[in-house]
């Protein structure tokens, strides 16, 4: 069933089972005492930054299997998408899995992505269970986004620091557990924000526009929801999704929660927090969803937002197009 | 001895405040802009050879020794240079001037770049 | 559709965003800069007499000076300290001839991942190669100037 943008699951998937490892900067905060493996080593072993991004996806995917109890044979589809060019450390991690595989690419919204499409597979019957998952390294991103790691150049204040850390969960139709009750999919929005380093404020427009999407579609309210969750805004970005939804007449100041913003010890004249991939898909297969298993939290909105621009595209002077989805889960 | 001593002292007092305010006005630039630190390289090095060509460069190179050679308007100094010195013996060295007299800066950049890639391998960093 | 329709909505945006972007912090930026680039160039002013010392003179004083602070900037790149005087010190450690030396290191390092050749060589002047580049049109651009007048 679908009203505007937003489909709504009659047959309510449940998130069955989720994982998260995250890195030693990330250990720090909040996210670490919650996450299931929390690496002292960026590096996870491994000679490259790529592969030790790769291997910390593995780790999730194979987490998520094993807390839900089940094996490759019991999983249907995997859908798992990461920054790098052509989602390099999604497919390499897919490699390892005797599984049918379907790579999703939006930025850092890919979390929330991929459990929309899960969700739709489950609830219209295609797939018994299926695994969505994604993750960022710092070094990788920065890397391929920004300079060398060692080239001296300074952070301007409204720069975020990318997240390095996996997360996935474990979508499946069943009768316990956080179901999926709707999902909004999003509409690209561009603003003509230009600034590389502000990725809060080109990808707040975004934000604002499916968050209140879904509450149209829906007919609720702000206050009906315990959370409305953003991907990586930052402090500066979730200023401004605050400031543009209530100028459409939604006040989301008293429920809104950032990612970015919660996932590390955020000085704001220092930086505005995280960013990346793995910083929704750690936040929310971590902290989020087991507040919500405890019955903390009845009924959250869930919206990463995604900036969907390239070293090409900004290059040549072209402002950022931002993308966000949202997924309603309830306990 | 004294006057040696105060003579030494002035020079690196020279190089400091000259070298520190080039420094500062790169600063202030980057402040009120958004450029990034590889332009900021260029415009700077380009500023060095525009000074030296009109003759403004020299005379600051000569007052505060490092203080100016140091920056990299220093290596569009020696660029500049290198190509006026190149211009008085023929056309050939006129053009080929500039880069004969950066070659030690070039060929230093390359040769430890290469050792350094050799030796160490980046880190992840946490702030 | 969003960005050609609203282009005046667009300019309210940005403005708007300006107006929340913390303030850079202009004194304490300025100063590190000014304190770290002098101390740098204090510092190539030692190397300077230590060499006018052990008895060089003219172009290869200048070029072993900077042979020198070069081979200085190149190891704190390997050694990972120059990126965070770079995180404190601005422009103050990007200008001097050390921040060349780190722009060359720094991609030489971390593309090595990618092989020697195409990696770690041909991308070893991905910040610095306009140095170079510019820098040879601007010598040989004041070299004709100079041997036509």
């Amino acid at each position: 069933m679908k009203k505007g943008n937003t489909v709504f699951f009659k047959n309510k998937p449940r998130v069955e089972s989720f994982a998260a490892v995250c890195g030693s900067k990330e250990k720090e905060g909040i996210i670490g005492q919650y996450a299931d493996i929390a690496l002292d080593d960026d590096m996870y072993g491994e000679s490259t930054f790529e592969k030790a991004e790769c291997k910390m996806l593995t780790t999730a995917i194979s987490q998520c299997m094993e807390k839900g109890g089940k094996s490759e044979k019991d999983v249907d589809v995997l859908l798992s998408g990461d920054l790098l060019n052509q989602i390099i450390s999604a497919s390499f991690a897919a490699r390892d899995y005797d599984l049918p595989f379907l790579g999703v690419y939006s930025a850092c919204s890919t979390m929330s992505e991929s459990i929309m499409l899960a969700a739709m597979l489950v609830n219209a019957g295609y797939v018994k269970r299926a695994i969505a998952a994604t993750g960022s390294h710092f070094a990788s991103a920065e890397r391929q986004y920004r300079y060398p790691l060692e080239l001296g150049c300074t952070r301007p204040p409204q720069s975020q620091w990318t997240v390095t850390g996996a997360g996935g969960c474990m979508i499946a139709a069943k009768d316990e557990g956080v179901k999926i009750v709707s999902a909004t999919m999003g509409k690209v929005c561009d603003y003509g924000v230009t600034d590389v380093n502000n990725m809060g404020a080109a990808m707040a427009p975004a934000a604002a526009d499916t968050i209140i999407q879904h509450l149209k579609d829906t007919g609720t309210q702000p206050s009906d929801y315990d959370m409305i969750l953003t991907g990586d805004l930052g402090a500066l970005g979730s200023r401004i999704v605050k400031d543009l939804s209530w100028e459409k007449g939604y006040d989301i100041s008293k429920v809104h929660v950032d990612c970015g913003e919660i996932v590390y010890k955020v000085i704001e004249s220092e930086f505005q927090g995280g960013s990346g991939a793995g910083c929704s898909a750690i936040v929310f297969n971590s902290y989020v969803l087991k507040k919500m298993q405890a019955g903390l939290y009845k009924r959250i909105l869930f919206a990463a937002t995604g900036a969907l621009l390239s070293t090409v595209s900004s290059g040549q002077g072209e402002s950022i197009p931002c993308i966000s989805h949202a997924v309603e889960l309830e306990l | 001895m004294g006057q040696e001593i105060l003579m030494i002292a002035l020079a690196y007092l020279k190089a400091f405040a000259v070298g520190g305010s080039i420094c500062l006005i790169a600063q202030i630039i980057i402040n009120f802009t958004d450029l990034t630190a590889g332009k900021i390289l260029v415009y700077f090095m380009l500023a060095g050879v525009a000074l030296t060509a009109i003759g403004v460069y020299q005379p600051l190179v000569d007052f505060a020794g490092a203080g100016a050679t140091v920056p990299i308007s220093g290596f569009g100094y020696l660029l500049a240079n290198g190509a006026m010195k190149g211009a008085e013996k023929g056309f050939f060295y006129a053009v080929t001037g500039s880069l004969s007299a950066a070659s030690a800066g070039v060929t230093a950049a390359v040769v430890f770049a290469f050792i350094m890639s050799l030796i160490f391998k980046s880190r992840t960093k946490r702030n | 559709m969003t960005g050609k329709t609203k282009e005046n909505y667009n300019s309210n945006y940005l403005n708007y965003v300006k107006t929340q972007i913390p303030p850079t912090r202009h004194f304490k930026n300025c100063l590190s800069a000014f304190g770290v680039g002098g101390l740098i160039c204090c510092i190539g002013q030692f190397i300077r007499f230590m060499l006018e010392y052990i008895g060089l003179s003219g172009d290869e004083l200048a070029g072993t000076t900077s042979v020198v602070l070069i081979f200085l900037g190149c190891l704190l790149t390997g050694l990972g300290v120059y990126d965070r005087i770079g995180r404190y010190a601005g422009a103050g450690s990007i200008v001097p001839i050390t921040g060349f030396a780190n722009s060359v290191t720094s991609p030489a390092i971390e593309f090595k991942t990618e092989g020697w050749i195409y990696g770690m060589a041909a991308k070893m002047f991905t910040v610095a190669g306009a140095i170079v580049v510019f820098g040879v049109i601007s010598g040989v651009i004041v070299g004709l100037i100079y041997y036509f007048i």
